[in-house]
């Protein structure tokens, strides 16, 4: 390993040996899912320079940023606007939580019947294995599920430099001003960490760049509604993974010449898998790096992945911000007007989020559903419920998965996942 | 042309050879322990056959080892009812490992199917350890249960808090035929429920080593409040469906 990564690390305080452990079981998990595919696009050359150096050269740009004046701000939720964080001048990344890490030592601070995804990131933090968390000069928790509402309480007991931003729970009228005045508080929150005003000038240039951003994910995912499907979902999941830990400018320029590729594939009616293999659409539960066990076990069953309705895919990344606004206020309403549009479990009632998954399936002539729930996430599995009882009535398949990160029940999986595959064959 | 299928369960293992006309010609069993390769190697040795395919948790060992294609349990057992009862619409099969309920569309193919989560409650797993606590050898759990005259309510699902449920059951001196017969009413509960859930009206089947045992049979009839069907051996069902497929495509061509 790189030394100086070993010292940059030391000097953000990981526990190196731990570590270590976690960048060779990642590297090894990473040779095997995705390198190991056939036929993939060659602009994917990129997100595996990526995330061989994700805890790496990354983590080095983000320390450079810091040595002269930016800041850095980890979040763990879409809920957080990168608009705001980029027009106060600071950079904003997504936070670890995709893999089980000191499980023992996180369950005497959270209950067992905790969702993996909780648990995962207080592990990072405990076990000292996060360079992101370490990196940051604020990290943003958000009152979403009451797991994490609750988790983040102890999570401010742990580090000094938690802000909490609160969120709706029902999208009406008064849901969105709440909304708008959480925005304004961590507006206020960001230029007081970083000193500098949003301006409407910067607003725009900020909107401009994460619109872009979104803008370059959305032309891949539209991109596999080709049959064959020119992308695997597992790049597909890796791209909008990597959206939330990349550089915006250079995440935007890298994805498009992916998408120049995959037009070329589609023309060309190249695809990762034959044409006619069974298509499905996962929905349900963010994925995080390196929560990648469903797609693989999809991917490697005979079928192709060909949309997440998932906050890390199309419900996260969906629907650009009007950026025609004069005044910062004005801006600040177009990003609530976003923002408010993302049909978050936590929500009450949510029918827009049913209509979606709809929409995808027919946009993406996805054959069946598979629901992934963590266990005990309590909204999402609520939700697979009345979403499955909805799409079966409408003759659409749909297998409900609930799992978490561990590996044991990978075998378990795979003849669920198989035999929901030759119920669509 | 003979026809091979082969189910590699978590406790047996299954070969069945089928002919041109998909007649049964042979059928063997033996018990997986601990080098599934090894057994089912053993039980291959002697068969000759034209096509084969694997199903059941170790297909993909098989897959591996002969490069024998596989398809899941849920398709063979689907196919298996089918064919010794051609009204069949759901299954249920419960096996050592694991339970599932299926159901058909009226052509025969899996329309949906529910199967149990990642332990053993519910399963033949379980009947054989609490089978094992009140002392009784697994073959006559079942007849012994349905001698009882009363029924006591087991509620925990779990084997390991099963088992001490029972324990203080027996500390209580609770008579052993009446906490055989509730833990039978407990797997049956939650195989009812799993039916519930995929059932919509026709035939049901049940399938798997738990069939043969006649307590299982009984309270799930009377449960459901219809008559259950069980093949003659209900445990080779898997392969038969298996050996069914792979005659299937060889004659699609």
């Amino acid at each position: 390993m790189n030394e100086d990564y070993r010292s940059m690390w030391q000097d953000l305080g990981l526990d190196l040996d731990a570590h270590e452990s976690l960048l060779a079981v990642l590297g090894n998990a990473y040779r095997d899912i995705f390198l190991s595919q056939n036929s993939r696009p060659r602009e994917m050359g990129y997100f595996d320079f990526v995330m061989s150096e994700v805890h790496g050269l990354r983590i080095k740009e983000l320390l450079e940023e810091k040595k002269s004046g930016r800041k850095i701000i980890g979040s763990y939720c879409v809920f957080v606007p990168e608009e705001i964080v980029l027009a106060a001048n600071a950079t904003l990344v997504g936070l670890c939580s995709g893999a089980d890490f000191a499980t023992e030592d996180v369950e005497k601070l959270l209950p067992r019947n905790t969702c993996a995804l909780i648990k995962s990131s207080f592990g990072f933090k405990i076990g000292k294995v996060c360079p992101y968390l370490e990196s940051a000069d604020m990290i943003v928790g958000e009152n979403t599920c009451d797991g994490k509402k609750k988790a983040y309480e102890t999570l401010g007991r742990m580090v000094d430099n938690l802000y909490v931003m609160d969120l709706p729970q029902m999208k009406s009228d008064n849901g969105k001003i709440a909304l708008k005045l959480e925005y304004e508080r961590f507006k206020s929150a960001v230029e007081e960490l970083t000193g500098i005003s949003v301006t409407a000038e910067s607003l725009k240039t900020a909107i401009g760049t994460v619109n872009a951003k979104r803008a370059a994910i959305g032309r891949l995912l539209s991109l596999r509604k080709a049959d064959p499907a020119p992308i695997s979902g597992l790049d597909a999941l890796l791209a909008n993974q990597v959206f939330f830990y990349d550089n915006p400018a250079r995440f935007t320029q890298s994805v498009n010449a992916i998408c120049n590729e995959l037009e070329q594939r589609v023309e060309n009616k190249t695809g990762v898998f034959p044409e006619k293999v069974p298509r499905i659409l996962v929905s349900g539960c963010p994925q995080a790096v390196p929560n990648w066990k469903l797609p693989m076990i999809i991917e490697t069953s005979g079928a192709v992945i060909v949309g997440e309705e998932s906050c890390v895919g199309e419900r996260g990344t969906r629907n650009l911000i009007d950026a025609s606004g004069e005044t910062v206020d004005q801006m600040m309403d177009a990003i609530v007007d976003r923002y408010f549009q993302v049909d978050c479990a936590i929500f009450t009632p949510n029918p827009q989020r049913l209509s979606h998954i709809e929409e995808m399936v027919r946009d993406y002539k996805a054959d069946g559903v598979v629901h992934y729930g963590l266990q005990f996430c309590q909204p999402y599995l609520m939700e697979s419920i009345p979403v499955e009882k909805a799409l079966e009535d409408k003759n659409i398949p749909c297998l409900r998965i609930e799992t978490d990160y561990s590996m044991e029940d990978v075998g378990q999986l795979k003849t669920r996942v198989e035999a929901f595959i030759e119920q669509l064959s | 042309m003979r026809f091979a299928g082969i189910d590699i369960g978590s406790r047996t293992i299954e070969l069945v050879v089928v002919d041109d006309n998909g007649g049964l010609v042979h059928s063997f069993q033996a018990d997986t322990g601990f080098d599934p390769i090894a057994v089912a190697n053993k039980l291959l040795e002697p068969v000759a056959y034209d096509g084969i395919m694997a199903t059941g948790y170790g297909r993909s060992l098989l897959e591996i080892a002969i490069d024998a294609p596989t398809i899941t349990e849920i398709k063979a057992h689907a196919r298996g009812a089918r064919s010794i009862f051609p009204a069949a619409r759901t299954v249920l099969d419960i096996g050592g490992q694991d339970s599932k309920a299926i159901a058909l569309s009226e052509n025969g193919n899996v329309k949906k199917f529910e199967m149990n989560d990642r332990c053993a409650a519910g399963t033949g797993k379980f009947l054989e350890i609490m089978s094992r606590t009140l002392g009784f050898n697994i073959d006559e759990f079942g007849p012994q249960a349905l001698t009882a005259d009363t029924d006591l309510n087991i509620s925990s699902m779990c084997t390991v808090f099963a088992e001490s449920e029972v324990t203080s059951l027996i500390a209580k001196g609770e008579n052993r035929q009446a906490i055989a017969r509730g833990l039978h009413a407990s797997v049956v509960r939650r195989a009812a429920g799993m039916i519930k859930r995929v059932y919509s009206g026709g035939d049901i089947i049940f399938t798997g080593g738990v069939a043969r045992n006649p307590c299982m049979r009984k309270l799930l009839t009377e449960k459901i409040g219809r008559q259950i069907q069980t093949p003659d051996d209900p445990q080779i069902i898997g392969a038969l469906g298996a050996a069914l497929i792979a005659r299937e495509i060889r004659q699609a061509g």
